[in-house]
């Protein structure tokens, strides 16, 4: 392990890096001394594991991290030589090929080229798998293939659709037992007994990294805001990969200060050319994030609210199995298109939005194909226009910034004229 | 004044020269798109059958997919909103539009007062747009502006997958080693080409009569196809092919008139400030 660091002098933005570091360290190190490493699927159940001392590792934030750094095409092309399906979800595509390699490296010792080549972190093969349905069900043969193709049990937490909310009694209890069996597994697993009271003091921690995280979401209500809504896409990193450590809530901390701070000097993310306040609805498209970004930023269409980093909004009572239940069964994504509508215009009332990004994304048919339904519902309530792109979240190939540029300038020119329209008398 | 508003497209390049953004001037489209010699050559033309030069002009606007590859113009307007424009100029109270150019094709509705309130585009499919209409003329042998009469000869319309260009390509190598009859092969890949733009209609919401613009719209049989799959009166824009490029002219002079408009209201109230006290 390396030195202790002083994150007291760190900025947020440091702190991120440092322990997005120390996670891949910490799994690395529990690999090398027997230490049970499991991989996650996103919302997850993260307490039951932290309790137990199990290293996570995220394939989908390690997917996301591949595809920022431009390394996603290698990982794609190892699994569609395979035979996988380019219809197939990137994050699963780019997993199973990161997998792959990792196994062959295993068992013949060397490395392969284009794992030698990945800008991915280095995160260790897993002794365990779990998913957790909320947010999709390719996730159910993603990870079941790992479990088949890796020899190690799988750990599924089966979350229904919920077709009406709120979540029916049912469904918590079913929720609740399947965590109560988790534990079981990994009481087998770990040859440990499961510690009750470190389990209540693991949800503390997890409902305070919760808190700021939403602190953070909220901040971009202010007018003009501090906060750019394209950062709340790399801190989620952290509400993913450590919400149930205090990781999370020292960075979100660390990060409310300092927006605070800027909203207190009138040191604006956009500076003054705040001209429009986005939703933006569904996962960035990481191999192009920047020029998604710079294509709204050049136009001074700040993103104030986003659906996506409010998956995290993990709140529930502690010590409450069913609660904890419930909380991992509503994810916004899990939830009826109503619910759906409600969460995305209740994000673009808090963030004070004029208009509506939606990403087609055709990794993500869940995120994606109730889209226009809600935007309809949306624009009815908030009378704000919206728009469509197609992307994917880590297959470049998918994205067109010409499309896109296209589509946030046509948005721009309709929020301008709605604009003109409101302040010229009605005819 | 002057306004001076082109449309650089993936096929073609249009321009239009506007006096008082009402009347046209000039106006020109070259079968040549961004890339090409297509925007130098319309720029060429709008200048010397007018007489007018850059310096002449109060105000420009590009628009299309070019929009940003010509030097001398800064400001660049969304296709999307100079085809509503032009459209809504062209044709007063419009309320759907469906354009259809060498690669997209688009939906769009327009509000009582012509702003536009949705709007949806194909994504990375070239089934449905002009491009897809050359391909199956070549492989039909036959000149595109000829499909249009053609498709009303037809008795019997071919079955043409909607989902890909290559796919559909082959299915007319197939029919017509069938020897189906041209006209029916003609007409099923205009419906196959209706498909697309009806599917975006109806997301956007049809309201009224549909009005057709883009370079598309001078295939009568496309617009057949489209209002029948509709069952819904279809007109075309006059000037369908230009209707971006009057959009952009259109927006250029109502910036001009802006512009003169905060003049006026500016110097009022410099002069209210040195009123007598």
């Amino acid at each position: 392990m390396s030195e202790p660091v002083n994150i007291e002098n760190m900025s947020a933005k440091e702190m991120l890096g440092y322990f997005q570091n120390k996670l891949d360290e910490e799994a690395r190190e529990h690999k090398k001394n027997g230490k049970l490493v499991c991989w996650s699927s996103s919302v997850a159940p993260s307490e039951i594991f932290v309790t137990m001392d199990v290293a996570l590792c995220y394939p989908e934030t390690h997917a996301a991290g591949i595809g920022a750094r431009h390394g996603a095409l290698d990982m794609l092309e190892v699994t569609e030589q395979k035979g996988y399906s380019t219809d197939l979800c990137s994050y699963a595509r780019i997993n199973l090929a990161y997998m792959d390699l990792l196994k062959e490296k295993a068992l013949s010792g060397n490395t392969p080229e284009k794992l030698a080549k990945c800008p991915g972190a280095d995160i260790p093969l897993p002794d365990v798998v779990v998913a957790t349905n909320n947010i999709c069900n390719t996730l159910l043969k993603w990870y079941e293939n790992l479990s088949y193709e890796l020899n190690v049990p799988f750990i599924l937490i089966d979350a229904p659709y919920n077709h009406t909310m709120p979540v029916a009694p049912h469904n918590k209890k079913y929720m609740a037992e399947q965590i109560r069996h988790a534990i079981t597994v990994l009481e087998k697993l770990s040859g440990k007994s499961f510690d009750w009271d470190k389990f209540r003091e693991v949800q503390k921690q997890t409902q305070r990294s919760v808190k700021y995280w939403l602190k953070i979401a909220e901040m971009g209500s202010y007018k003009p805001s501090p906060l750019n809504g394209f950062d709340l896409l790399n801190f989620m990193a952290l509400i993913v990969c450590a919400r149930s450590r205090d990781y999370a809530e020292l960075t979100f901390k660390k990060f409310v200060e300092e927006l605070q701070q800027k909203e207190k000097e009138g040191k604006y993310a956009f500076g003054d050319n705040e001209q429009q306040r986005l939703v933006w609805e569904g996962i960035a498209v990481w191999p192009h994030v920047g020029h998604t970004f710079k294509s709204l930023k050049s136009r001074g269409m700040l993103m104030t609210g986003s659906t996506y980093p409010n998956v995290w909004q993990l709140a529930y009572e502690i010590d409450n199995l069913e609660s904890i239940g419930e909380s991992y069964s509503n994810v916004y994504t899990n939830t009826c298109v109503q619910n759906r509508a409600r969460v995305l215009g209740d994000v673009g009332e808090l963030g004070k939005c004029d208009a509506l990004i939606l990403h087609q994304n055709r990794s993500c048919k869940l995120m994606c194909f109730l889209n226009q339904s809600c935007a309809e519902i949306v624009h009815d309530r908030l009378d704000i226009p919206y728009v469509l792109f197609d992307g994917d979240q880590t297959d470049p190939r998918n994205f067109s910034p010409a499309q896109y540029d296209l589509r946030v300038q046509s948005l721009q020119e309709m929020v301008t004229d709605q604009k003109k329209q409101q302040r010229s008398p009605k005819s | 004044m002057l306004t001076l508003g082109i449309d650089i497209g993936s096929a073609s390049s249009k321009a239009v020269i506007l006096a008082d953004g009402q009347t046209i001037v000039s106006q020109r489209v070259i079968q040549a798109g961004t890339g090409s010699s297509g925007p130098q050559r319309v720029l060429d033309a709008v200048f010397k059958k007018s007489g007018f030069s850059w310096d002449d002009f109060d105000n420009s606007v590009v628009t299309g997919y070019g929009r940003f590859s010509i030097e001398e113009v800064k400001n660049q307007v969304s296709e999307i909103t100079c085809h509503a424009k032009g459209v809504a100029f062209l044709v007063p109270g419009v309320h759907t539009i469906i354009d259809i150019g060498g690669q997209d094709v688009k939906a769009i509705s327009l509000d009582d007062r012509g702003f536009i309130s949705k709007f949806f585009m194909n994504d990375k499919c070239a089934a449905g747009t002009g491009r897809f209409l050359e391909v199956m003329s070549r492989v039909l042998e036959l000149d595109l502006s000829a499909m249009g009469d053609l498709h009303f000869q037809s008795r019997h319309p071919a079955q043409v997958s909607s989902t890909c260009t290559v796919f559909a390509e082959s299915e007319i190598i197939s029919l017509l080693s069938k020897g189906t009859p041209k006209e029916d092969i003609v007409a099923g890949v205009h419906y196959s080409t209706a498909v697309k733009a009806v599917a975006l209609a109806n997301r956007v919401g049809l309201r009224d009569e549909v009005v057709m613009c883009g370079g598309v719209a001078s295939n009568r049989g496309v617009v057949d196809a489209i209002s029948k799959s509709l069952n819904r009166k279809v007109s075309i824009a006059p000037l369908a092919q230009l209707s971006g490029a009057l959009g952009a002219a259109l927006i250029a002079a109502e910036e001009v008139r802006r512009r003169k408009d905060a003049g006026r209201t500016s110097a009022a109230e410099t002069q209210g400030n040195h009123a007598p006290v």
